[in-house]
């Protein structure tokens, strides 16, 4: 059995990869507001406190505005940059989608600080504005890698036979091309909203007064005391990304499928 | 001929009689045009919104700040500065270290995880990615903050020893230095080396693993003459995936690395904030971005000699 110890192996790197991350929901239900083992016993207070916490509140709608936003604007973007780069061949084509999926490797503080100073210098205040904007920037580059791969397999004499049969492009493209990719854009909806979400560089550089969750997960670090409180608010966010992520993968598989592609390795 | 080809000759027919209808119809038969047009508003927003501002922060690194007002005389002071600085040197020096040890730990840890994963998961393969993926998208702050709180001074790791009676104080070596920093990256940047060599492994055509064996390889053998030197584009997109960015980190190296952990980003940040002194931390920035661009096209042309030395 040569398969074994890479087995034992594998299982230990997930373990590696989810272990620490689970702190987080097991401490916010202690009844202790000190972070260690053993735990004292189970607690809601922690969570129930939250609700009645409006700067809390006000940072969770504010992060709902820009993830909504965000997840809108820059799956449009998706939708036009993937389908321009799986359909057609036109001059500069790898040069514009080299420059378009730069956030990926760009170190975020780079944009965060340049957009800063533009912002600044152009005489715009910071805003919930400005902080979607460059939302959008980092969150487009996803959008395209989605919906790629649900464009890249599609079966292009469908569209063809739409046209041969008296529709025009645009009416093609919503009545044809648009069913098809549907799961796609529904999976590039919420990985989107869920980049913006959990994105903190960008917000806390651009977001002025209205902090976004995690920029005021930040600001509640530095109190020891507001530790448990920050658990909670974190294990909170941590499962609404898992349910939104779970959500787009279904979603993503079935748009794979559509296009008759392989559903495993899409997302890379 | 068919009814759709005839219509479109009678339409470019019509084209040459109506000049307004034929540029529309021109433009739109136009493949290239189209897929131009179609790029278009993607391309303008990262051009306004991402090329531009950098190329703003360039041009600001080469002027001065006077108290309120800035400087518009070229100058390159700032980077006299940010390249003769001790401060300075000392914070990208270890930037450059911490990513560069960070992406070797991470692509040792990740290749096998990877190979696992395309050379014995046969059913189930996007549920195993699914899982691998799920921390890639979670915040980054929620993952270094888990660290905090089992490595901190109050955190889980010393408060459970004191609490056992372990030992007395707290351990003030786990937080607040380099290491504490090297494990927090190691482990958030985990999955990010795991796709790419993953996708560079499936492509591989098992047929030539066959065949090596066929011709007297052994397994360690096979792996180091075909398979590695067949991975060797995913090996390279993943250490640049991990490398690049955690250089620019800000969040991992201010949560738990303490005063000896600092770096270059966290400086940037000052000099933007409380400093105020943008054409400086401009210049650190730009800095910044070209050695991390030198050094990455330095390694992509060491692991391609590597490469070609192998076949």
């Amino acid at each position: 059995m040569k398969l074994r110890p890479l087995t034992v192996y594998a299982v230990a790197y997930l373990a590696f990869l989810y272990v620490p991350v689970l702190f987080l929901p097991v401490f916010s239900f202690n009844d202790s507001s000190i972070v260690a083992f053993p735990l004292k016993g189970i607690t809601t207070q922690w969570y129930s406190e939250l609700w009645h916490n409006d700067t809390m509140l006000g940072a969770l709608w504010n992060s709902i505005k820009v993830g909504g936003a965000t997840a809108v604007i820059s799956t449009i973007l998706g939708i036009c940059a993937a389908r321009a780069l799986t359909r057609y061949d036109f001059r500069g084509q790898r040069s514009m989608a080299a420059l378009i999926m730069l956030p990926l490797v760009l170190p975020e503080i780079i944009v965060a600080v340049s957009l800063l100073v533009v912002l600044l210098q152009l005489g715009f205040s910071l805003s919930l504005v400005s902080v979607t904007l460059g939302h959008i920037l980092m969150a487009v580059p996803f959008s395209i890698a989605v919906l790629t791969s649900s464009f890249e397999g599609f079966d292009r004499s469908l569209e063809e036979a739409s046209l041969d049969l008296g529709e025009g492009p645009v009416a093609t493209f919503f009545r044809v091309t648009l069913p098809i990719v549907a799961p796609g854009i529904l999976s590039s909806l919420l990985i989107t909203f869920t980049i913006s979400l959990d994105e903190f560089i960008v917000a806390f550089f651009l977001s002025g007064t209205e902090p976004t969750l995690p920029v005021y997960i930040w600001s509640q670090l530095r109190f020891t005391a507001r530790l448990p409180h920050v658990l909670a608010l974190g294990s909170m966010l941590l499962l609404m990304s898992i349910i939104l992520l779970s959500v787009a993968e279904v979603m993503r598989q079935r748009a794979a499928r559509r296009a008759g592609t392989s559903p495993s390795g899409g997302l890379v | 001929m068919t009814a759709a080809s005839e219509a479109q000759a009678r339409s470019d027919g019509g084209a040459e009689a109506a000049p307004a209808v034929g540029w529309r119809a021109r433009f739109w038969r136009n493949e290239e045009l189209r897929g131009l047009a179609l790029i278009s508003p993607t391309f303008l927003y990262a051009l306004l919104l991402l090329l531009a501002p950098v190329l703003v922060i360039v041009a600001f690194s080469f002027w001065t700040q006077n108290y309120l007002e800035i400087d518009h005389t070229p100058t390159l002071a700032n980077y006299r500065e940010a390249w003769s600085d001790p401060l300075y040197r000392v914070l990208m020096f270890r930037s450059l270290a911490v990513s560069a040890l960070v992406t070797l730990i991470t692509l040792i840890l990740a290749y096998p995880m990877a190979y696992f994963l395309s050379f014995h998961i046969t059913r189930h393969k996007a549920l195993w990615l699914f899982l691998i993926t799920i921390p890639f998208w979670t915040s980054y702050l929620l993952r270094v903050f888990a660290w905090k709180i089992i490595l901190g001074y109050n955190g889980a790791v010393n408060a459970t020893l004191m609490e056992l009676g372990v030992i007395e104080a707290p351990m003030e070596f786990l937080l607040y230095n380099v290491n504490s920093v090297l494990i927090t990256l190691a482990h958030a940047w985990a999955p990010f080396a795991i796709l790419p060599i993953f996708v560079s492994l499936e492509k591989i055509d098992r047929s030539l693993l066959e065949a090596a064996t066929d011709l007297g390889d052994g397994p360690v053998m096979r792996f180091l003459r075909v398979t590695l030197p067949l991975s060797l584009p995913g090996i390279i997109a993943a250490a640049l995936i991990v490398f690049i960015p955690t250089v620019g980190d800000y969040v991992t190296p201010r949560l738990v690395g303490g005063k000896d952990g600092l770096m270059i980003s966290n400086m940037i940040q000052v000099q933007f904030g409380k400093a105020n002194n943008w054409p400086l931390g401009a210049a650190l920035a730009v800095s910044t971005m070209v050695i991390v661009t030198a050094a990455s096209l330095c390694f992509v042309g060491v692991m391609r000699q590597l490469g070609s030395r192998f076949r």
